[in-house]
């Protein structure tokens, strides 16, 4: 492979994954309030369906985006309401609706099977995209690809570095101890779930409008991306950076799965297909592996210093979930 | 004054609250003074907590008025409270434990989008070395002690501008330096003009701290006492009736029921060896140490729950060494641990079914009526406050306790608690100990750990200290005086200790 390939390969990594990064940056906003949007692989097919169905009725691609966010939003909203207000499983709730919607989307989705519609156009960034490599791989891409990097650095600086953030991480972990502390713990579980659902909505607008442009039902390929983003969202530990990393490493999985296929005839093709996903789990499993009992034991009996080190980088790695996640929050 | 934050009078009057047909705050009238630590002592369930819902916002009272610096005002919220300059200390701190402490320090102070940790850490130093408390601003809050938990949820009052501290039952689970600390504190915030509420069930930490002490019985405030207080009085307010301290009884020689020969044990922390020591039946052994110091790990390993890493474990005279929790278990061996709803009973289910699950079982199904009459006898046997039906959760600590004493297996050879009595008043805790102490005349041997040192002077036959791994010699507790255990616990005093193995 030559590195113009390669490029070009990566680039298009970038690309694939901007979907992924939207979902799984919309889940992490939710649990990090303790919300679980469990409906994410439907509401990604519905709002994939109607972004596109929007946006070929209308021929305008913004309004398909706009539907697509509006789409995930209402989903979320469903999820915000049976769960914080109804206070019921959110497990149940997001499972049902996850089927629904994508049952929904395959049946209202009939009349736009196959249609040719619009597609985001590419948008080189003048001079950034004349860089050699870093231009062709970063900066000549669409706008939703643009957006998705920027998304996951304000996603990083709100949680870690406002206020606002500080006090979101503290209603998914003790909201008890976020009331205290003057939040109003329900309201913000709300406005999260729906923001995060946006993201959802939008993740599935930019795959039928751009990543995997238009809407072919069953065969879109796009059942399952939801599944997969909700475990990228726990192997990235509610942590907007490492969540996106995540996204980026499970679509060079695919790529890969892809690109070597040719140069390895004896392997079967649907071995390379599935190898991401047993891949991604075994990522998953050594990232978390400070929490094992016997890490901690081995590391006990190493010297101080290497202890040190090797414990502060588990530390650093391991990560817990909002301990609040899924618990209805009752001040008294 | 030091901390800049302004003196204020708190003024409660006739303060009524009901939850259903409970009146858990009746009439309640109280006035405290800025620059005073005000004492609040009750047993459990008389009505201190509502109280002080009430004056930190958490619930509303259905009637009454909360004066401030003689303005009545309305407190909606925690948050409120703490505008009007109340904070409240929960016995649990209300802290965010996978979060550095500077993040939690930080957390709930408004100001703008981006906050500036620079200064907010030269804030926190400023506060913290004030009060000497020696707090690092970037450590991970699971990492610290529940003493420091308070240290950290002290100092973020006071920086968000706290003039009444109130204080829930501060005491327990801290270790006894951390209290002196905490006592310590108070004293000096209260010499700045700062009010202390303190809310206790713990007569001999109201009578070292308060100035004044409020005592409730039943949601009615039945009396206030000032310093310098009689126990007696207090007791008396308490509970309306005396109640008496069992007197100590010599344990007789018995058989012995466990012996640790060279054992180590190892945890992620500490390594502790040579563990040597033999109990006989009848005895009381109580393990004394800051928390985290080795008795958790050292009673485990006498349970079967921890495996021993060399030496051997007999109990009954038979090698347990290695065995499981359920060979001990068979060998007459039962242990009740600190965490009651997590470790030793099962949230959810009722008394009955927690006493058909603790028998030995006989065919598939389980018989209902038969439970029903088990959980009956055993609920008026141990004067357990709660029905055949109540589930566990529902009980308060002290008939928790009760219900896991009457879950105890017949006949047992070793008995270990941990923190047998925390958070439980007076009243429970003697009639708990009353209960152990049959059992110890019936052959029992007794194994627990406690962080109140009072306690385990007086209830124990024997005391083995713990300190960052070290194991004391057995100590004679009728020979070992509160400071000594104190200085022990701290590190201090271990020198003079070896002398005595020689013998010991």
């Amino acid at each position: 492979m030559d590195t113009q390939t390669l490029i070009t390969g990566l680039a298009g990594v970038l690309f694939a994954a901007a979907p992924i990064v939207f979902a799984v940056l919309g889940e992490t906003f939710s649990e990090r309030a303790g919300v679980i949007n469990l409906s994410m692989n439907g509401s990604i097919l519905l709002s994939a369906m109607g972004g596109f169905a929007v946006a070929y009725s209308t021929e305008n691609i913004f309004l398909g985006f706009l539907a697509g966010v509006l789409i995930g939003a209402f989903v979320a909203l469903i999820v915000a309401f049976a769960s914080i207000t109804l206070k019921q499983s959110q497990v149940a709730v997001g499972f049902v609706l996850t089927l629904v919607c994508r049952d929904l989307s395959y049946f209202l989705g009939n009349p736009f099977m196959g249609l040719p519609g619009p597609r985001l156009p590419s948008l080189p960034i003048p001079l950034l995209s004349k860089i050699p490599v870093i231009g062709p791989l970063l900066f000549n891409a669409d706008l939703m690809t643009y957006f998705s990097y920027l998304l996951i650095f304000l996603a990083w600086a709100w949680i870690y570095r406002t206020r606002p953030g500080l006090m979101l991480q503290g209603i998914g972990e003790r909201p008890a101890a976020a009331f205290v502390r003057g939040a109003n713990v329900n309201l913000m579980r709300y406005v999260y779930t729906v923001l995060g659902g946006g993201f959802i909505g939008l993740a599935g607008a930019t795959y039928s409008l751009s990543v995997k442009a238009g809407w072919n039902g069953t065969i879109s390929g796009l059942d399952g991306i939801g599944w997969i983003a909700l475990s990228i969202t726990i192997f990235g530990g509610w942590n907007p950076l490492r969540a996106a990393f995540g996204a980026y490493l499970f679509a060079l999985l695919q790529w890969l799965g892809l690109v070597l296929q040719p140069s390895l005839p004896g392997i079967p093709s649907q071995v390379l297909q599935v190898a991401p996903f047993p891949l991604m789990i075994l990522t998953l499993l050594f990232v978390n592996i400070g929490n094992a009992e016997w890490v901690e034991r081995t590391l006990a009996a190493m010297p101080e210093s290497t202890r040190r080190v090797l414990a502060r980088l588990l530390r650093a790695l391991r990560a817990s979930p909002p301990a609040a996640l899924g618990v209805p929050f009752e001040s008294e | 004054m030091g901390v800049g934050n302004l003196p204020m009078n708190v003024e409660l009057k006739h303060i009524h609250k009901h939850f259903g047909k409970v009146h858990a705050n009746n009439d309640i009238v109280l006035n405290v003074p800025s620059g005073t630590i005000q004492g609040i002592l009750g047993e459990n369930g008389a009505g201190k907590s509502t109280l002080m819902k009430v004056l930190s916002g958490f619930i509303q009272a259905d009637s009454g008025e909360i004066l401030l610096d003689g303005h009545p005002v309305t407190i909606h919220s925690p948050a409120d409270a703490i505008q009007h300059g109340i904070g409240m200390l929960h016995q649990d701190p209300l802290d965010f434990p996978p979060m550095r402490a500077l993040d939690n320090f930080l957390l709930g102070h408004s100001g703008g989008l981006f906050p500036d940790r620079k200064a907010v850490a030269r804030d926190f130093k400023r506060l913290a070395a004030q009060f000497d408390f020696s707090l690092d601003p970037d450590s991970y809050v699971d990492s610290l002690t529940v003493g420091e938990r308070q240290q950290l949820e002290i100092l973020r009052l006071l920086w968000l501008g706290a003039r009444v501290l109130i204080l829930d039952e501060p005491t327990t689970g801290i270790s006894a330096i951390q209290k002196a600390k905490l006592f310590e504190t108070l004293r000096k915030l209260t010499a700045q003009g700062m009010t202390v509420i303190f809310v206790s069930h713990k007569l001999e930490d109201v009578e070292v701290l308060c100035h004044t002490v409020a005592v409730l019985r039943a949601g009615k405030l039945v009396g206030e006492v000032k310093a310098p207080f009689q126990t007696k009085k207090l007791v008396e307010l308490m509970f309306g009736k005396e109640i008496s301290l069992g007197a100590r009884q010599a344990a007789g020689p018995g058989r012995s029921v466990l012996e640790l020969r060279g054992v180590a044990i190892e945890d992620i922390r500490l390594r502790m060896s040579d563990i040597n020591l033999s109990v006989r039946g009848g005895e009381v052994i109580g393990l004394a140490g800051m928390e985290g110091s080795g008795q958790g790990p050292f009673i485990r390993a006498c349970a079967g729950l921890m495996r021993t890493v060399g030496g051997r474990v007999l109990v009954n005279d038979r090698d347990l060494t290695g065995k499981s929790y359920h060979a001990f278990k068979r060998n007459g061996v039962s242990f009740l641990p600190a965490s009651r709803l997590e470790e030793g009973l099962v949230p959810g289910l009722t008394l009955t079914e927690h006493f058909v699950l603790s028998e030995e079982t006989k065919g598939l199904f389980i018989d209902r009526e038969g439970g029903r009459k088990l959980a009956e006898d055993r609920i008026s046997s141990f004067n357990i406050r709660g029905t055949p039906l109540s589930t566990v959760e529902s009980l308060s600590g002290g008939n928790q306790q009760r219900a896991l004493l009457a879950l105890l297996q017949d006949p047992l050879s070793l008995i270990l608690l941990e923190h047998p009595t925390r958070g439980l008043d007076i009243e429970s805790t003697i009639y708990i100990w009353n209960k152990l102490k049959e059992r110890c005349k019936q052959g029992a041997a007794i194994i627990f750990i406690s962080s109140d040192l009072e306690e385990i002077l007086q209830y124990s036959d024997r005391v083995l200290v713990f300190f960052s791994g070290k194991v004391s010699s057995p100590l004679d507790a009728s020979k070992t005086t509160v400071e000594q255990l104190g200085n022990l616990i701290g590190g201090k005093g271990w020198e003079s200790l070896k002398t005595e193995k020689a013998h010991g």
